[in-house]
């Protein structure tokens, strides 16, 4: 009786599943082997593997690793140095809040504060250096997509260094450990879940920001969410648009893959 | 328990009553009918007191809703949940258009002010005969520049100055393959409809040598930046570079003589009207001189009301930046359907110049 009635819980879920997650991948592999006029193809796969897309894709992925590296340069302290404040959680609210804005009115903010007249630049005037142009530049855009991929690394590294026993670490300092090695050897590894769940939910969304390419790089970024965005409302060619998203589903199976499984570290 | 069941009751009932006011909102737009007319037309595109004038004369109510890009328009209007009686879609689209049968022929009785018409912009390759459409604003691609930031050296006559070295990092560049492309056949001198994969590629490659002079390819994000002086010259359409040099007098907009691209917006009754005796009453009334004089003042784009012209100020109709004479007009090119093969190589070779500006 027990699983019967468990069985048919999942009925709802199960639904859900097939119509937001199968159907939509299975209809973008369907559109990805059609040509224009709707014949059945491999042109799609073939053309993604030209030099343009490639450079492109590699592009897409040399950005997708500096932002997940410098967003993980930047929260790991900050979430271990949370865990040590008084009132963590209220410091944690404090960090979120700003992924409560939308993420082009950030953006647009950005335009201002990087502009040549802004107030990064009447910084460096009081200096006495010339104003830079640091809108549209490879810079502003890491720096950009960073900020904003900051509190969803965070939490889930926060967590899991705030579900560490502490008695762990006086242990080991008991034992002899410097606390470098005390850091290498034993919050690091008990935390490694989160730092992988913090990967996954930067890398992934690095790889196919659109919006923020044109607005604060000018287009000098390309990336696979750009392509796709093209291909579906300028060229209306929704077979490359699709097969380009079927690559990117495939990648991001492979850093699923990768950054392994993590049953532990807990998100928010 | 009992408090979680009352907050998600709560919250369920703010939700529909929410979608049933989103609802009944929607209804109001685009119902249509005899005494009303729905006209689905470009943001900020016509003066609202002629909206008033029209009803008052016609006893018709006026639904005015706007969109953004052609695709976005002809998308709604494909799907014919509201019944759009006006839309004023660019050349291109009234073309792709009257390929899917989405318009219902003018009936030209109904609209004596079409003698208003410049007969310059009448009978056009993607309207022959204007069977479907009648030209409402037109306009060209072209440069707009800050003499006071880049010096008075470079006029624009000529496409090539923007390869000057001293515009290195210094231009902007609108975010439309068809423009930027466009740019690049005109400047060795081909048609910007080509379609031929070797010219296309030597375009591309000219193209590729002006990166570094490129600080960014942008859409309407340019506007401010010219107003505000961060950008000094930029590639865009003449209707914002108006814009921009009603906010800035230190600009000034310039169509390079090799060539450039002229666009029309133009009105259509689309196959999803209702009221098509008002739309034509409509188009009628935008036609008459003094109306579109109005109209074209508050607009700001040039207008090809030949009537309308000999209303307005002078001095805007002997601007040549925004009415180029007609030997200039002569290397002005209006923008065929590609259709969508060419439109993706098109967009292709786009990317491919986006991606070497490093």
């Amino acid at each position: 009786m027990q699983t019967k009635n468990s069985k048919s819980a999942l009925f709802p879920y199960a639904i859900w599943i097939a119509l937001f997650v199968i159907a939509p991948i299975a209809l973008i592999i369907y559109y990805s082997l059609q040509d224009l006029e709707g014949n059945f193809t491999l042109a799609n796969y073939a053309a993604f593997f030209s030099t343009v897309y490639l450079k492109m894709t590699l592009s897409s992925f040399w950005y997708a690793f500096l932002i997940t590296f410098f967003t993980l340069l930047v929260s790991y302290p900050v979430a271990y140095l949370l865990t040590k404040t008084k009132h963590k959680h209220l410091w944690l609210m404090l960090i979120i809040i700003p992924s409560w804005i939308n993420l082009l009115l950030k953006t647009y903010a950005f335009i201002g504060i990087f502009g040549l007249y802004g107030p990064i630049n009447a910084m460096i005037e009081v200096f006495g250096f010339d104003p830079q142009q640091i809108l549209f530049t490879n810079f502003s855009f890491v720096f950009v997509s960073v900020y904003i991929f900051i509190p969803f690394m965070i939490i889930p590294i926060f967590n899991s260094l705030d579900k560490l026993n502490p008695t762990l670490v006086y242990a080991a300092r008991d034992l002899g450990a410097s606390s470098f090695t005390t850091f290498r050897r034993v919050i690091f590894p008990l935390t490694i879940d989160g730092v992988k769940s913090g990967i996954q939910v930067t890398f992934i969304p690095a790889l196919s920001l659109f919006m923020i390419t044109r607005l604060i790089a000018g287009n000098r970024v390309i990336t696979l969410g750009t392509a796709i965005e093209q291909q579906f409302l300028v060229s209306q060619n929704w077979g490359m648009g699709s097969t380009i998203a079927v690559f990117l589903i495939f990648i991001m199976v492979l850093i699923m893959l990768f950054t392994g499984k993590n049953s532990k570290g807990g998100r928010a | 328990m009992r408090q979680l069941l009352q907050a998600t009751i709560a919250i369920v009932i703010a939700c529909a009553l929410l979608f049933l006011a989103a609802n009944q909102l929607q209804v109001t737009g685009g119902k249509g009918g005899k005494d009303t007319l729905t006209v689905f037309n470009w943001g900020e595109y016509i003066d609202p007191d002629l909206i008033k004038q029209f009803e008052k004369e016609t006893g018709i109510h006026v639904i005015y809703e706007t969109f953004d890009s052609n695709e976005a328009m002809l998308t709604k209007i494909q799907q014919g949940g509201s019944a759009y009686d006006i839309a004023a879609p660019s050349e291109y689209t009234v073309e792709m258009m009257k390929e899917k049968d989405l318009l219902i022929p003018l009936d030209h009785s109904k609209i004596p002010n079409l003698k208003n018409i410049d007969p310059y912009f009448l009978d056009l390759a993607f309207d022959p005969g204007n069977e479907y459409s009648l030209p409402y604003f037109w306009g060209t691609v072209g440069i707009v520049y800050n003499p006071t930031i880049i010096g008075d050296e470079l006029t624009f006559d000529s496409w090539e100055d923007l390869w000057d070295p001293s515009l290195k990092g210094k231009v902007f560049l609108v975010d439309g393959a068809r423009e930027v492309m466009g740019m690049g056949l005109n400047s060795i001198g081909e048609s910007l409809n080509t379609k031929d994969d070797k010219i296309l590629r030597t375009a591309t490659d000219k193209l590729i040598t002006l990166a570094p002079n490129v600080k960014a390819i942008i859409g309407d994000e340019i506007t401010p930046l010219m107003i505000n002086n961060e950008a000094s010259v930029a590639l865009t359409w003449s209707g914002q570079a108006a814009d921009m040099m009603f906010e800035n007098e230190d600009l000034t907009y310039a169509v390079p003589e090799e060539g450039s691209n002229l666009w029309f917006d133009n009105f259509v009754i689309p196959k999803t009207a209702k009221n098509i005796d008002g739309a034509h009453a409509f188009i009628n009334f935008m036609l008459d001189a003094e109306v579109n004089a109005q109209n074209t003042d508050y607009v700001g784009y040039s207008t090809p009301n030949a009537a309308a012209m000999e209303l307005m100020d002078p001095e805007v109709v002997e601007d040549e930046r925004y009415y180029p004479d007609e030997e200039t007009r002569e290397h002005l090119e209006v923008y065929e359907n590609l259709g969508l093969e060419w439109l993706g190589k098109y967009n292709e070779l786009f990317l491919e110049f986006k991606m070497n500006m490093r």
